[in-house]
């Protein structure tokens, strides 16, 4: 692996055009100062709430992800070709899901193994013949980015089940406005605050038809001890909507609905923090106190829209990534404008052997795996670890995909004893209804750790504010 | 609005209003225990304090007899007692955090900081010393609370509910003192008219933070018939049996309004309110004030059922 792509260096020299104002700036702080802001943040943070919970964690509940303050900036034409890219992933992406619960097209035409998505656990017969509004089935997509080079931008996988972090690109954009207004006034830096407003647009325009009034609109979290639950009432608090549990919603004639001090009143778009296993227990997991029985039903009818939709998470299984490049083709005609990082499927004999090869050069992943466990990273690891993991892998190759140790690139960030490179990702924020609305910018992933490139929250990963210029 | 957003807000206050409330009670009977007297006097006024609180029964049982490093420990940090002000803030954090979406950003941040500083210390710390400055702390965070709520929450049925559950709390708070320390103001103690019996009835009015307030209003000295009229009846006195039941009427009114519909609650509100504005203090020592006051207890409870019902607390 050589060296990495710094996002405000290149490969060394010249301070990249994006960077200029902000290099400048950065050149003449003391080290005492960004600490100082950076313990204020700390405490902006902490007081706002926005913790998140580790599970397994003593003292479950509340802790801060590290929040770094120095920013990552993305030049206007950078993003206006990611804009692009993204827009033709995740409309092909729902066209997918679109075709897969109805005709089966891609299949019949063998661009992808067919068991490869029927037998899957994300994929769910139950849909096969609804028709959710507007063809819809992901509405919020967290596209997760990495970058290698000038121009190399990939993705690393698509988040479209209930992608969460956005609360985090919001918080940390107004500490930072907070603790540097100077910064902003000396860099043109797009505004993401409008989120919550794109949202609820979003949600509004993908509610059943035939309503008498204006969709009532509610968000379903598992509740207060959810890993994520301060997003959930951040974003409800947000749209002005009402923040739900399971037990504050019931099915009565047909209709879903809510307990209000009023009496039960209707629910016309729900939109879920749950997972698909935990929404209806006649349906799915029988054993799920999380989940709202009947509710499934009342979708089938179409007097409700679920958000994101029942099965989408197919489309962002693991086995299925390496096939996306083909699922945009198929759907688009065109050939993908972001690839794709390369991946080798184990359930392939050819891959395998070439994987078994190549474990220390390789980052290896759980097909269902999420959240950065379950996995190998060949260059970090112990020979012991490695032989391990090549027994699980012989076991059970079905399990795995590989892909090549990426040199994830590098930004700024305040480390211990000085400002050092760190390796980071993006995970910018799509939203689809009546149209694609891209917030300009997303979560900035940050390994806080000196060459470590796992940027999971839930390892100790941070985040930085991410800058997305005007032209 | 969700009905179990309702009851949750409605709890918020209540903990809010309860952990000032211990404060006050346990800041009375750390200034009596200290008063130079002999054997018998502290335990009476732990006992009274204890009891004021509700807390009588699960103090005996944990910790026996009365001491007063235990009682602090009790009232103050023991997770156990469900009225600690430990509890009380960790209760009422729970509900807030619950019901993020109701609150604003000041008044989450003000009973967030509270729960985290209160957390933070260890209750060895705690010393004869540092007691005032912390209840004086406890004090001022509820007041900071009430004041970030009264300053920036809408009025509607989120800022209702809340009220309600203020005054529910207080009312109920004023009246146990009452049912507890009654005897001090029968007229067989005015005869005495002690020294013990003047500190007594300050320490009454101290408890409701009324000492001063006292003076201005009656320019007299105490007298357990104007004490008992200014705890009980007197619309000035916010901390008044009828203050509270000003605020209620005002509150549930403004919830059938909102909601567009009444229920028995607040005819309940409105009776019991109409009953203090026609009462005469000396009618209530005569037909017994010790029997006035339980009827008013269980009055007052009545209505938080009530409330619950109508707006769907938990269904």
């Amino acid at each position: 692996m050589g060296a990495s792509f710094d996002e405000m260096n290149g490969f060394g020299g010249e301070v990249r055009p994006p960077y200029k104002a902000f290099a400048e700036w950065l050149g003449v702080q003391h080290l005492d100062t960004l600490r100082q802001k950076s313990a204020e943040a700390e405490v902006l943070f902490r007081r706002s709430g926005i913790t998140f919970a580790v599970y397994g964690a003593e003292e479950a509940g509340e802790r801060l992800i590290p929040f770094d303050i120095l920013p990552r900036i993305i030049a206007a034409d950078e993003w206006r070709r990611l804009e692009l890219g993204i827009e033709q992933r995740v409309r092909a992406l729902n066209a997918f899901l679109y075709d897969i619960y109805h005709r089966q097209e891609i299949l019949k035409a063998g661009k992808i193994p067919e068991e490869l998505v029927i037998q899957n656990s994300a994929f769910l017969p139950e849909m096969i013949g609804v028709d959710p509004p507007r063809g819809i089935y992901s509405h919020i997509i967290g596209v997760d980015l990495v970058r290698t080079g000038e121009n190399e931008f990939m993705v690393l996988e698509d988040n479209t089940r209930t992608p969460s972090g956005v609360s985090y690109m919001l918080e940390n954009r107004e500490t930072m406005m907070h603790l540097f207004p100077d910064l902003f006034s000396r860099n043109r830096v797009r505004p993401v605050d409008n989120y919550a407003d794109a949202l609820l647009k979003t949600l509004e325009s993908v509610a059943p038809g035939n309503l008498d009034a204006e969709p009532t609109i509610a968000l379903l979290t598992p509740g207060v001890y959810n890993s994520a639950y301060f997003e959930h009432s951040f974003l409800a608090d947000q749209m002005g909507v009402e923040l739900v549990e399971s037990s504050d919603l019931v099915v009565i004639d047909g209709l879903l609905r809510m307990k209000t001090t009023e009496g039960l009143k209707r629910v016309d778009v729900l939109y879920r923090r749950v997972d698909d296993d935990f929404l209806d227990p006649l349906v799915f997991d029988p054993t799920s106190l999380l989940g709202v029985p009947g509710i499934f039903d009342v979708y089938r009818s179409g007097r409700v829209t679920i958000v994101n939709a029942p099965g989408a998470g197919i489309a962002d299984d693991k086995a299925i990534y390496s096939y996306i490049p083909a699922i945009i083709e198929f759907y688009t005609g065109k050939a993908p404008l972001l690839p794709n990082v390369e991946t080798y499927s184990c359930r392939e004999p050819d891959s395998l052997k070439y994987v078994l090869d190549h474990l220390a050069e390789l980052v290896v992943k759980e097909v269902h795996g999420s959240g950065g466990y379950g996995m190998l990273v060949g260059p970090k690891s112990t020979t012991e670890q490695i032989e391990e993991f090549r027994a699980k892998l012989i076991a059970n190759p079905k399990n795995y995909i590989a892909q090549p140790t990426l040199s994830l690139s590098t930004c700024p960030t305040l480390a211990d004893t000085s400002v050092a490179p760190r390796h980071l990702d993006l995970r910018p924020f799509v939203l689809i209804g009546d149209q694609v609305r891209l917030m300009p910018g997303g979560l900035t992933r940050v390994a806080m750790k000196k060459g470590s490139l796992v940027v999971n929250s839930s390892q100790g990963g941070g985040t930085k504010d991410t800058w997305v210029l005007q032209e | 609005m969700l009905g179990r957003t309702a009851n949750d807000l409605y709890w918020l206050s209540r903990y809010i209003e309860r952990a000032e409330n211990i404060a006050r009670l346990l800041e009375v009977g750390y200034r009596i225990v200290l008063l130079p007297r002999e054997g018998e006097g502290f335990h009476e006024e732990w006992r009274s304090t204890l009891e004021s609180a509700g807390c009588l029964q699960g103090y005996v049982q944990r910790h026996g007899e009365l001491i007063s490093q235990n009682v602090i420990d009790y009232m103050l940090f023991d997770t156990s007692n469900p009225s600690s002000i430990s509890s009380c803030l960790a209760a009422a954090r729970r509900n807030g955090r619950a019901q993020r979406t109701a609150l604003t950003r000041e008044m989450w941040e003000s009973l967030n900081s509270a729960w985290l500083q209160f957390s933070a210390i260890r209750p060895v710390s705690v010393t004869s010393n540092s007691l005032p400055e912390l209840l004086d702390w406890v004090r001022s965070r509820s007041a900071l609370y009430r004041g970030a709520m009264l300053n920036t929450i809408l009025r509607n049925d989120t800022f209702y509910f809340s009220q309600v559950g203020t005054f529910i709390e207080r009312a109920d708070s004023t009246a146990r003192i009452l049912d507890v320390k009654y005897y001090h103001l029968l007229p067989s103690s005015e005869m005495v008219g002690s020294e013990k019996d003047n500190y007594q009835w300050a320490a009454l009015l101290r408890s409701v933070s009324a000492h001063r307030s006292y003076r201005w209003v009656f320019k007299d000295h105490y007298r357990p018939l104007k004490i008992a009229d200014f705890m009980i009846l007197n619309r000035q006195m916010p901390r008044s049996l009828r203050s509270c039941y000003d605020e209620l009427t005002l509150a549930l009114r403004d919830l059938a309004v909102f909601y567009g519909a009444r229920h028995d609650c607040q005819t309940t509100a409105e009776s019991t309110r109409d009953l203090f504005l026609e009462a005469d203090i000396r009618n209530i020592f005569q037909s017994g004030l010790h029997e006035f006051v339980q009827e008013f207890i269980a009055r007052n409870n009545k209505l938080g059922n009530e409330i619950s019902a109508a707006y769907h607390f938990s269904d």
